[in-house]
């Protein structure tokens, strides 16, 4: 397999997402497929060409500075998950977090 | 039956006073209201809002105020942002989410009194060509219940089809409007890059993104992108270029125009026989029409799944970093921080999505960023200059828009590579950023094909154009 389970599980940590040792199990397994698919890339010389990430040609689009009052802070405040006292709340953030 | 008409066929009727738009917009209504529960092409249904915003519509009417598409019934992709209306993207980590704010696109067509009568299901967060991967149940085509409606806009295609509304707004990343237009036999566009503002738009792949219109005619598209295209100052990808009058455009003869017939698309392994016959079919007919038909190569047409599905996933791993439960959507228990985050986002994504999270992950990690996502963006430059090259000997390119016809729910569920190939016709635009239109063919066995007409960077007009003509 292009990617092993033990990979699987540290991207999975890296990127937040919980996996049952059986779901670690299918995606190293589906991902390898993606994977060894995408080697055909590796038929294509690049010596020397340029990457490509953006198609506008556009470069520092601009706009004025002009402070403003948004218009929807009740509105966002309304999607919250949790507020007290008009501010939102997330758990501790310093606390010490077991990455497991 | 009123929800059956076409935007043009609408709009004189609500000018000459044939019907109000609360008659237009009941119909569209009831037509949901009969078939959603077999075709599941809405997560959300605007009944009473609807019925409101027609009232004032048809007051705009009576004034004379109207815009050309006041009054006018439309459904609206989920992952677009709609002001005061529930917005999932067909993910449950969204369940709860209703954006303050309507997406630009969506803004231009309110503010002149459009008529939004509901959200529709797609592949969460726009990921499938199926519409299977949607956390709200798979949408079905009208054609065929056992079949897919295409992703990930299915629920557009399917609702336009169905006449349950007139038309529809979904977004393209890399096939997500041509591929269930196709399969559902109505007509898909997916403007240039940086025509329509994403602003609003729940980001997946944001050099790949593009938000257009799903009508039932060609006419339909243009007379919806001279309301919708143009720049926005909330979205800096935008082109600062006017935008032509596309509905007058696309009237102008074809005869004369040069169209390309790419060698690679038809030798694609996949390429159902009978799908090959209905293009060459129209390509027949655009000879008829006085065009000049060439046979064109775009060498790099095969890789060009493989940087999409390297491209897609590193920038969608970015991009979905910010649904974390924290500032708006559903926040699940956690015992700290990173649990909180972990158990949302698990809760609150499908397998398809976490699986293009991984992708991405894996290959924007160290060690791998250069094999993988930086020569996926060399590869890109290639099939950017392919097509780039072949506008310069033609105007258009015709292909069919997908390998196959709408094929059985659940048939291709577990083989997610081969799902990732049904966008093999339609991916190597999204990744040059030019425009493609997906326009109804012909039916094989019951089931529509579409053919696809791919044109320069914005040259939308030439699109619309050559479909018009087809579609006559």
């Amino acid at each position: 397999m292009s990617i092993s389970i033990e990979e699987v599980k540290k991207i999975a940590q890296l990127a937040r997402i919980k996996l049952e040792p059986e779901e670690e199990k299918h995606y190293a397994e589906t991902i390898s497929v993606v994977l060894d698919y995408i080697k055909i890339l590796n038929e294509v010389d690049t010596t020397g060409v340029e990457q490509t990430y953006q198609v506008t040609g556009l470069a520092d689009v601009v706009r004025q500075d002009e402070p403003s009052d948004s218009i929807f802070k009740k509105e966002l405040m309304a999607q919250m998950p949790e507020v007290q006292n008009d501010e939102l709340v997330v758990p501790e953030v310093f606390a010490e977090v077991e990455e497991s | 039956m009123l929800n059956e008409l076409t935007i043009k066929e609408a709009a004189e009727g609500l000018k000459n006073k044939k019907f109000t738009s609360v008659e237009l917009t009941q119909a569209c209504l009831d037509r949901i209201k009969t078939r959603n529960k077999d075709i599941n092409a809405f997560i959300t249904v605007c009944e009473e809002s609807a019925l409101a915003e027609a009232k004032v519509a048809d007051a705009l009417l009576k004034s004379g105020q109207a815009g050309p598409l006041t009054g006018i019934p439309f459904s609206v992709k989920d992952a677009i942002c709609t002001a005061e209306v529930r917005s999932t993207a067909a993910a449950k980590i969204l369940d709860n989410y209703v954006p303050p704010f309507n997406a630009t696109v969506i803004e231009r067509i309110r503010k002149q009194g459009g008529i939004l009568v509901g959200k529709n299901n797609c592949d969460a967060f726009g990921h499938g060509a199926s519409n299977e991967n949607s956390m709200y149940g798979p949408v079905r085509n009208p054609h065929d219940l056992s079949k897919v409606a295409g992703g990930s806009s299915g629920g557009s295609a399917a609702a336009v089809a169905d006449n349950m509304c007139l038309y529809s707004i979904g977004e393209d990343t890399g096939g997500s409007i041509r591929q269930p237009a196709s399969l559902c036999g109505v007509v898909g566009l997916r403007p240039s890059y940086g025509r329509n503002s994403r602003y609003g738009i729940m980001q997946m792949a944001a050099s790949l993104d593009t938000v257009g219109p799903v009508t039932k005619t060609v006419y339909d598209a243009a007379l919806v992108m001279e309301q919708i295209a143009g720049k926005d100052s909330l979205d800096a990808t935008t082109a600062d270029s006017p935008v032509p009058n596309y509905s007058q455009e696309i009237e102008a003869k074809i005869a004369g125009m040069r169209i390309g017939v790419p060698r690679e698309y038809f030798e694609l392994e996949g390429l159902d026989d009978e799908v090959r016959k209905i293009t060459e079919q129209q390509i027949a007919k655009l000879k008829d029409l006085g065009c000049k038909i060439e046979e064109v190569s775009l060498p790099y047409t095969k890789y060009a799944v493989a940087v999409y599905y390297i491209t897609v996933p590193s920038e969608d791993s970015s991009s979905l970093a910010r649904m974390d439960g924290i500032r708006y959507g559903v926040r699940a228990k956690g015992k700290d921080l990173y649990d909180l985050y972990a158990s949302s986002r698990t809760q609150g994504f499908p397998e398809e999505v976490k699986r293009r999270i991984l992708i991405g992950t894996y290959a924007l990690s160290a060690g791998y960023y250069d094999a993988y996502y930086k020569k996926a963006a060399a590869v890109r430059t290639l099939i950017n200059k392919d097509f780039t090259d072949v506008f310069k000997k033609v105007d258009a390119l015709i292909t069919p828009t997908s390998p196959f016809t709408a094929f059985g729910i659940g048939e291709k569920k577990d083989n997610a590579l081969a799902l990732y190939l049904a966008d093999i016709m339609v991916s190597p635009a999204s990744i040059a950023g030019v425009p493609a239109i997906s326009v109804n063919a012909g039916v094989l066995n019951g089931l529509p094909v579409g053919i696809q007409i791919i044109g320069p960077r914005l040259k939308e007009e030439t699109i619309m154009r050559v479909g018009h003509w087809l579609e006559k």
